[in-house]
């Protein structure tokens, strides 16, 4: 991250040389650096809204929130931790990383890039300042069903609709950005096929969000013009349907999430072939893997809706295709595995986590499955389990594919190696913490602890406060990580090029830390056989 | 670099990949009369459909028994007081059944209600058929009024096997109050 500032005219003040420096820049490392820094922050705060909601569930009773302000609580901490830390966090790697990894000199849009990056900071204002009205932040879950957010939203709801829209514009708009720049600015000789995986994840997540994130912004708007312009599009007295909500939530929603773990399935297939010192295993069975996930995400999402009273033949094709995506899944799973097999293993902390990140993701596929099954989907609906099934798909894949990627690539950024000792110690203590906080939940699930209310039974007690001792150690251990990027960032051992012994790709034969400009000239990647 | 590698090439696949993203945005509101119409084809959302014409009368009854249970609700805002005549009846398809709901103004205007009905489960709306129901049109009531309204419907022989049991519920919503011919579409 050298400090540049080419086209800033020197006789400014140097804070207004800084702000404009940021608040201009069209360069991808640093929209990728501003970025990660949003999302890094957002994580903060929508992890603060978890540990009130844990301290709340730490014993039965209502101790510390009232039942709306706790609706409110999780319906923010689901909201921003989708949409302003999962999302950005991957977009940010995408920036920094993608022109690096396909040989382009920087985004194809960069003035976009740029737009689309400035739009968040005040999209999550808005939506933040909700908690602040009157009538509170939006308490409906971050799946705002209809009429909960139409007929019966506070005030602030139209701010959340405004938020939401700025946040879709800025994600399509970084979307196109990604897919021009792969498609036309790759370096000669890097064929579609011969990509890093994180470029191919990333492509087909791109196409992903032009294709869902416009439906979503539709669905805010007819909920917008059914809360004021007398529109009935999910109001049963004026001829709408309910039900109608949830089927185009979904079809937004299920690909969302495939959104929210395709950048992080190319993550773990870069740093598993590094330090396991091995080619990928089926390179291209995992390309089309990722491309059959996607297909099939589009037409999966009645899963989530088993208990509206969808009749039997459309309950039986919505297992049946849930359940598909169990194959290609698989097939990945077991491509990393391979990949792995009889491979000169070492475990620095990027493996560590990508290792882990394979491990528990498979966790939360195989009680996606259980969630899967109709009849079972009955019982579990609602309940703690489908809260365990969605963290275990989303923090140690999701998120820990993110930190995993902070800690492969943070050598590359500042051209320091991170403390491994503080990394190690990092990774083990988040991985007993989270696994501690979400597995509990399967249990007090199963046992049929609905989620989304304050106050619980006795009989579930126990595992809330074992859930709430994981909770609290894993907010912890993320202080840990924030003391480690910036003791990093601050200085540290002086990286090489390539970082990692095992490390191949264009990104490891530019300097560290990456110079401001790179690939001016675009490298000619050497053919070999494929 | 390839010929596409120019700011040309990106402005051109911009726009195509913004006219996706347009496309997408109509997508949704096009979900909606989608949604209409596979619910009417398939009857998953469980509402009813308008009177039958009489030639499509019922054929010969059938001799199995079916139970109809029958549900009414109060939409916010109505100060009406609104309920089945009986819960619960037990027909037998292709049998023309009449029943009423007993509906009491409490408020002291004059104030129009209309009919929301849902069938449980969805797919047994494709197989009860309507001559005359109330939900047909809005309902006036003056100040203090109490009426019964009759529904007259048959159930179809095509009813699948599996269902023995099945609920008609009315939800009465508030509406504005207008000239009594202009009916409700549904």
């Amino acid at each position: 991250m050298s400090a540049h500032a080419d086209n800033i005219p020197s006789s400014r003040h140097p804070l207004v040389s800084y702000i404009a420096r940021w608040l201009l820049t069209t360069n991808h490392k640093e929209i990728g650096t501003l970025y990660l820094c949003l999302s890094f922050t957002l994580f903060f705060i929508a992890g603060a809204f978890a540990m009130i909601m844990r301290l709340e569930l730490f014993a039965p009773g209502i101790q510390f929130t009232q039942p709306d302000f706790y609706n409110q609580l999780v319906t923010m901490h689901g909201l921003i931790m989708v949409f302003g830390v999962v999302m950005p966090g991957f977009v940010g790697l995408a920036n920094w990383m993608i022109p690096l990894m396909i040989g382009a000199p920087d985004m194809a849009l960069p003035r976009l890039n740029n737009f689309s990056f400035w739009l968040l900071p005040f999209a999550f204002t808005l939506l933040l300042s909700t908690l602040f009205m009157e009538g509170g932040a939006p308490n409906f879950g971050w799946t705002f069903y209809a009429p909960l957010s139409t007929t019966y939203g506070p005030p602030s709801t139209d701010f959340f609709i405004l938020g939401v829209h700025m946040m879709g514009i800025s994600s399509v708009a970084g979307a196109i950005n990604i897919i021009v720049t792969i498609i036309n600015l790759r370096a000669p000789g890097m064929t579609l096929m011969r990509m890093p995986l994180f470029v191919w994840t990333w492509l087909i997540t791109a196409f992903l969000l032009i294709m869902v994130m416009p439906v979503l912004a539709g669905v805010v708007t007819m909920m917008l013009t059914d809360r004021h312009f007398g529109t009935s599009f999910f109001e049963a007295s004026g001829g709408g349907d309910p039900v109608l909500f949830q089927h185009i939530f979904w079809f937004f929603g299920h690909p969302e999430v495939y959104i929210m773990i395709l950048p992080g399935f190319g993550i773990a297939s870069q740093i598993i072939p590094t330090f396991a010192r091995k080619r990928l295993f089926g390179y291209r069975s995992m390309v089309y893997a990722t491309v059959l996930i996607a297909v099939l995400s589009f037409v999966v999402w009645g899963h989530h809706m088993f208990t509206t009273g969808m009749p039997l033949f459309g309950e039986l094709f919505f297992m049946y295709a849930t359940m598909l995506i169990a194959v290609p899944t698989a097939v990945k799973v077991f491509n990393w595995v391979a990949t792995m097999w009889r491979g000169s293993m070492t475990f620095e902390t990027p493996m560590l986590f990508a290792i882990a990140f394979v491990m528990m993701f498979t966790i939360g596929g195989l009680s996606g499955l259980m969630l899967a099954l109709v009849p079972a989907d009955f019982q579990y609906h609602d309940t703690f389990f489908v809260v365990a099934h969605f963290h275990y798909v989303l923090y140690p894949g999701a998120i820990f594919g993110t930190m995993a990627a902070v800690y492969y690539w943070l050598p590359k950024w500042t051209g320091h190696m991170y403390d491994e000792r503080l990394g190690k110690i990092h990774f083990w203590v988040a991985a007993f913490a989270v696994n501690l906080t979400f597995f509990p939940m399967h249990f007090s699930g199963l046992a049929g602890m609905p989620r989304r209310i304050v106050d619980y039974s006795v009989q579930f007690a126990d595992f809330n406060m074992m859930s709430s001792i994981g909770a609290g150690l894993l907010g912890l251990t993320q202080v840990l990580f924030l003391y480690i990027v910036v003791k990093t960032i601050r200085g540290g051992q002086k990286a090489t090029a390539q970082v990692w012994e095992g490390a191949e790709g264009l990104e490891w034969t530019v300097p560290s830390p990456a110079p401001f400009h790179t690939f001016e000239t675009p490298p000619v990647i050497a053919a070999e056989e494929d | 670099m390839s010929v596409q590698g120019t700011p040309q090439g990106h402005g051109k696949q911009a726009a195509l990949l913004i006219l996706l993203a347009c496309s997408m945005f109509g997508f949704a509101f096009a979900l909606v009369p989608l949604y209409d119409v596979f619910c009417e084809l398939t009857g998953i959302n469980g509402k009813t459909a308008g009177p039958v014409a009489v030639p499509d009368m019922p054929g010969p009854v059938v001799d199995r028994d079916v139970k109809i249970q029958f549900v009414a609700q109060v939409g916010k805002g109505l100060p009406w007081e609104f309920r089945p005549t009986v819960s619960q009846l037990s027909v037998r398809p292709g049998e023309m059944v009449t029943t009423t709901f007993y509906a009491r103004n409490r408020a002291g205007t004059s104030v129009t209600g209309q009919a929301v009905p849902s069938v449980a489960p969805g797919v047994a709306a494709l197989h009860l058929h309507k001559i005359e129901c109330f939900c047909f049109e809005r309902q006036v009531l003056a100040a203090g009024e109490a009426v019964e309204m009759p529904v007259t419907f048959y159930i179809d022989a095509d009813l699948p096997e599996e269902i023995s049991t099945l609920s008609l519920s009315y939800s009465m919503f508030r509406v504005p109050d207008v000239e009594p011919e202009q009916v409700a579409s549904n």
